[in-house]
């Protein structure tokens, strides 16, 4: 398919303007002119609606097509949600209105929805009081760090050192680091898939600021032990951060607060319900314990005696402003919406199908791939291609060829203790039928790794560009069209 | 690529980086086959000349396809000078990774942290069940 640039036809046009018949009422001084062309395109409207057309039926997403991408929990997302976030009350709101004299009063309706999802991630999380800006997941990483620093701060201790699982999402290190922590990663046992608490017990000291955990970690295997390493972390009074990444497997299940947990982010678009891929938009809230809440950044939407919602810049002690406004509204609005659909048991419910499918793809594509972590999944499994790749066909072959047969690859090479790693999140959405068409996809493509390997280095055929150049993409960066 | 035999005048560290002593530094690289399980190595961030840098601490990230590492180095010391020719082409550690592609070469070194490296036959049979 060719750039839009590259059908262009000289003097072609897509509208007929009269002729001017007045006289030019504005002059434009010389230096601010053009001193050359604009280079726009020239088309008729027909050949710009076909070549925008034809680009959308290049578009893969949920909303066609089956996509396991691991750690990214790419589920589908009920359209009654989005149909709530455009109602007009809501949408045509202006951020500054609550800040207005008066305006708050005219904001009653959607400060409801932030304080009342602020309660429900409470009961939902098992923490004591959210802030619901950071736009994201990092962000609210970032958010939890700086709480961190806050508490140590308050405290007088000089705490240095972040303690990471070394499979955790590389967010995590990221955070730490821009918070002004060093971070040390701790080893994954190569049996049980997660951490040991014997290996953290010398790891920890009066340096440690926090650990970083994701439970369930990014093998997808939950940490048992969680309730030992809580022990451990609060015996040296660092703090237990949890990255909820993977909250979607555990949601009605487990309480990250019940486990002593003190800070914890928490990915709506990831666990409820928006849509999300190609970088947002997202919203990471952050929960926390009592003996955190007075670091929490403002401003803070809070309750009156009369049942009415303002918002309150008061807390001394906060880290301040994080995000313009109160973050992403319309993700927390769905959030709030698809969590009021859904219910308490609807919820433990997307849970057990989240892990059901897991366990059920990763059950039947033993036969076919190693499986590394051999044990009952969460939400996600991880296969390692280590099999194929003695045949010269690597993860990357296989996710390129699950293109040409209709699939979204896996996420590849991460976690990256793992050789070879395709890690493949179903979500709940899906049917057997369409997990029983993607394990069918996996084994004939392991049957060509095995018979017709140069077939798959060549993959995708099928696609409007065949395989990328990864390799020039990132070392020779040119973003622009010449 | 034919596989590059592990040289046997240098030692190698468990996170797969070498280190030779020449002329009085302590020259450091990551093995071939440490190139191999990164991929297409598309960006380094060598150390600045004159770093003061730990036993097994993290001086220097590599980026590749598939993943971004830290390289740690495996003595104590400082850096004295580091490979100019990989801020252009870093490729060169995919292709050259025990000769032309060294990173940074560290003065001052502690000898005794060479101590506990592996030669060369060791590392083999450590890189093999790394696999």
């Amino acid at each position: 398919m060719e750039i839009i640039f590259k059908k262009s036809v000289q003097d072609r046009k897509g509208v007929s303007l009269p002729a001017l018949d007045v006289p030019t009422m504005i002059s434009v001084e010389k230096k601010y002119g053009r001193t050359r062309d604009a280079d726009l395109c020239e088309l008729s409207e027909l050949d710009v609606v076909r070549h925008f057309t034809a680009l959308s039926r290049c578009n893969f997403g949920v909303d066609t097509n089956f996509y396991p991408l691991g750690s990214c929990t790419m589920k589908y997302n009920p359209k009654v949600c989005e149909k709530i976030a455009q109602l007009e009350g809501f949408c045509s709101l202006h951020p500054l209105l609550p800040q207005l004299r008066r305006g708050g009063m005219l904001t009653q309706g959607a400060l409801a929805v932030l304080y009342e999802l602020e309660r429900v991630l409470c009961e939902i999380s098992g923490m004591d009081a959210f802030t619901l800006q950071p736009m994201a997941g990092a962000h609210g990483e970032l958010t939890g760090m700086m709480l961190v620093a806050a508490y140590h701060r308050d405290r007088g201790n000089v705490r240095t050192e972040v303690l990471i699982p070394d499979e955790a999402h590389g967010t995590n290190p990221s955070s730490a680091a821009i918070a002004g922590y060093r971070v040390r990663s701790v080893p994954t046992n190569r049996e049980t898939g997660v951490i040991d608490l014997a290996v953290l017990e010398t790891m920890i000291g009066p340096q440690t600021a926090a650990i970083m955990m994701t439970n369930p970690n990014t093998l997808g295997i939950f940490n048992s032990q969680i309730g030992k390493i809580a022990e451990c972390a609060h015996r040296h009074d660092a703090l237990l951060y949890y990255d909820g990444a993977n909250l979607n497997a555990v949601v009605g299940k487990f309480r990250p607060g019940d486990a002593d947990f003190d800070v914890v982010h928490i990915n709506l678009h990831k666990t409820f319900g928006t849509p999300h891929g190609g970088g947002g938009p997202g919203a990471g809230p952050v929960g926390v314990k009592k003996k955190l809440e007075e670091f929490l950044p403002i401003s803070r939407i809070v309750k009156r005696p009369d049942n009415t919602y303002s918002l309150n810049y008061g807390y001394p002690k906060s880290i301040g402003y994080i995000a313009p406004f109160y973050g992403n509204f319309g993700v927390c609005l769905k959030a709030y919406a698809y969590i009021l659909l859904l219910g308490h048991d609807g919820l433990a419910e997307v849970s057990d199908n989240a892990v059901l499918n897991a366990n059920y793809v990763m059950a039947r594509l033993k036969r076919s791939f190693d499986v590394p972590f051999d044990r009952t999944c969460m939400h996600e499994c991880v296969i390692s291609a280590a099999r194929q790749a003695k045949n010269g066909v690597n993860a990357l072959d296989i996710a390129k060829r699950l293109i040409d047969l209709g699939f979204h690859p896996p996420t590849v090479y991460f976690p990256l203790i793992v050789k070879e790693a395709l890690m493949i999140e179903p979500t709940e959405t899906e049917s057997k039928e369409t997990l029983d068409a993607f394990v069918a996809a996996m084994e004939a493509i392991a049957v060509e790794a095995r018979e017709n390997p140069s077939l798959l280095h060549d993959s995708p055929v099928s696609t409007p560009v065949g395989r990328l150049d990864e390799v020039k993409a990132a070392r020779d960066m040119d973003f622009a069209f010449a | 690529m034919a596989i590059v035999p592990t040289p046997a005048d240098r030692k190698y560290t468990t996170t797969h980086e070498w280190v030779k002593v020449d002329a009085g530094l302590a020259i450091v690289g990551i093995s071939y086959h440490a190139q191999k399980a990164l991929g297409d190595i598309t960006f380094i961030e060598l150390p600045a000349i004159g770093k003061k840098v730990g036993k097994g601490e993290s001086c220097s990230v590599i980026e590749s396809v598939k993943a971004a590492s830290d390289i740690y180095a495996p003595v104590s010391g400082d850096i004295a000078e580091t490979n100019t020719l990989l801020d252009a082409k870093p490729e060169e550690i995919n292709k050259d990774p025990y000769g032309s592609a060294w990173l940074f070469k560290i003065t001052n070194f502690n000898g005794a942290d060479l101590a506990g490296l592996m030669d060369g036959a060791a590392y083999d049979a450590f890189a093999e069940s790394d696999k």
